[in-house]
């Protein structure tokens, strides 16, 4: 699947896109993973809080910067 | 917080044997006194609003906002959304333009912008533990008085040109809202509550650290320290103060504490306010951020307007003196 991080470039947004990588690490996937920093971009997804993930095309979660647990039960699903 | 006072006294004295009358002793009760009291409001007002936010994200807020007709109750709803979220530099620019975007007026959309800064729960959690609960109030009323006039001000010079063109080409997808099915209230309180202790968590050492350096003020700087540093800069003490706080920046937590100090160090309250208001509601990144959004026109309103009303709320402060 594809996977979005969604931010400008803040702290907590790296931070969410480090968690997301070893996720897909820890799970042996080879999932894409892209950085959407393009304001433009962001906002076609219709959040406000960042950092915002997308999994395919579907905002899973704004706002929160989640654990790479949190973020592995997520692309499990 | 008398308990709290005691109960420091006693670890410092008794315990620690550490003479309440020296330097070291004043540091120390006020550390054990202030950290211990601000750490509990802070775990609690956390849980609080982060429940609060769950059932009332933003983009609830928002459409609450657009969908019905308010009439001039729009700037005080605005500007009290705002204090309820929490506040993220990365975040202005989507919440900016998601409001816009949303139909919400550029000056409803500034009193949300104004105020969110300037309170969250955090500092109300740091200003009850430090200056009960008057002058918290007292802040949380200015706090949001500024966003609704600023708002208003801003919306009525209709400085909509000025916001960057892209701006208003953005549509973003319709539905939203991942606000998935019903939780059970005790799983809904398990997660709200896990997320209270790691925003909790994460501000601890900025408190600690701002604690710290307030108790070395209050244990080593001598009471009336200020006074003749303000009294030099008079009536003139409050522009000061916020000139000398714009290009700091920094969140309430690690300002608070200090500013408690400086207080009890012969500052005035208002001045201190306005400092601390400054730093934390204007900022230069903040403004390089938002330049991406804003001409320069706007942008350079946007600071003066708040600029001028934080002086006013700085004045208003040493006026009144609680």
């Amino acid at each position: 699947m594809t996977i979005k991080v969604l931010g400008m470039g803040c702290p907590g947004c790296l931070r969410l896109m480090e968690n997301v990588k070893s996720a897909i690490k820890n799970q042996k996937r080879d999932d894409t993973v892209e950085k959407i920093t393009d304001i433009e971009e962001i906002m076609k997804y219709g959040v406000m809080h960042m950092p915002a993930l997308v999994i395919d095309e579907k905002v899973v979660s704004s706002g929160k910067i989640l654990s790479v647990s949190e973020v592995e039960s997520l692309i499990t699903k | 917080m008398t308990m709290m006072t005691s109960f420091a006294d006693w670890l410092t004295s008794s315990a620690l044997g550490i003479s309440l009358e020296s330097g070291l002793g004043k540091s120390v009760q006020y550390f054990i006194a202030d950290s211990i009291t601000i750490i509990l409001l802070l775990v609690l007002i956390t849980h609080a609003m982060s429940l609060l936010r769950y059932y009332l994200p933003v983009e609830k807020l928002r459409d609450f906002l657009t969908s019905k007709k308010l009439y001039g109750s729009s700037y005080f709803f605005a500007s009290l959304f705002g204090a309820i979220t929490p506040f993220c530099s990365c975040s202005s620019i989507p919440l900016f333009i998601g409001f816009l975007e949303a139909g919400i007026p550029l000056g409803i959309t500034f009193a949300f912008l104004i105020t969110s800064p300037l309170i969250n729960e955090v500092a109300v959690a740091l200003m009850l533990g430090v200056f009960g609960w008057k002058v918290t109030l007292l802040y949380v009323v200015a706090g949001m008085t500024l966003g609704i006039f600023g708002g208003f001000m801003l919306g009525k010079l209709h400085m909509e040109r000025y916001v960057a063109d892209f701006v208003w080409k953005i549509k973003s997808s319709e539905s939203s809202s991942q606000r998935k099915k019903k939780e059970p209230f005790s799983s809904v309180l398990r997660f709200t509550s896990k997320e209270a202790f790691s925003i909790s968590a994460k501000i601890i050492p900025y408190v600690l650290a701002g604690v710290i350096i307030g108790a070395l003020i209050h244990g080593y700087v001598p009471t009336g320290y200020f006074d003749t540093l303000i009294s030099r800069s008079g009536i003139f003490a409050v522009p000061i103060a916020v000139l000398v706080g714009v290009p700091l920046y920094s969140n309430a937590t690690g300002v608070i504490p200090i500013i408690e100090s400086l207080i009890a160090k012969g500052i005035p309250l208002g001045t201190a306010l306005s400092f601390m208001m400054a730093v934390v509601g204007l900022s230069l990144p903040e403004a390089l951020i938002l330049k991406k959004v804003m001409k320069w026109k706007l942008l350079a309103a946007f600071f003066g307007i708040v600029a001028l009303g934080i002086m006013v709320i700085g004045y208003l402060f040493n006026f009144i003196r609680i």
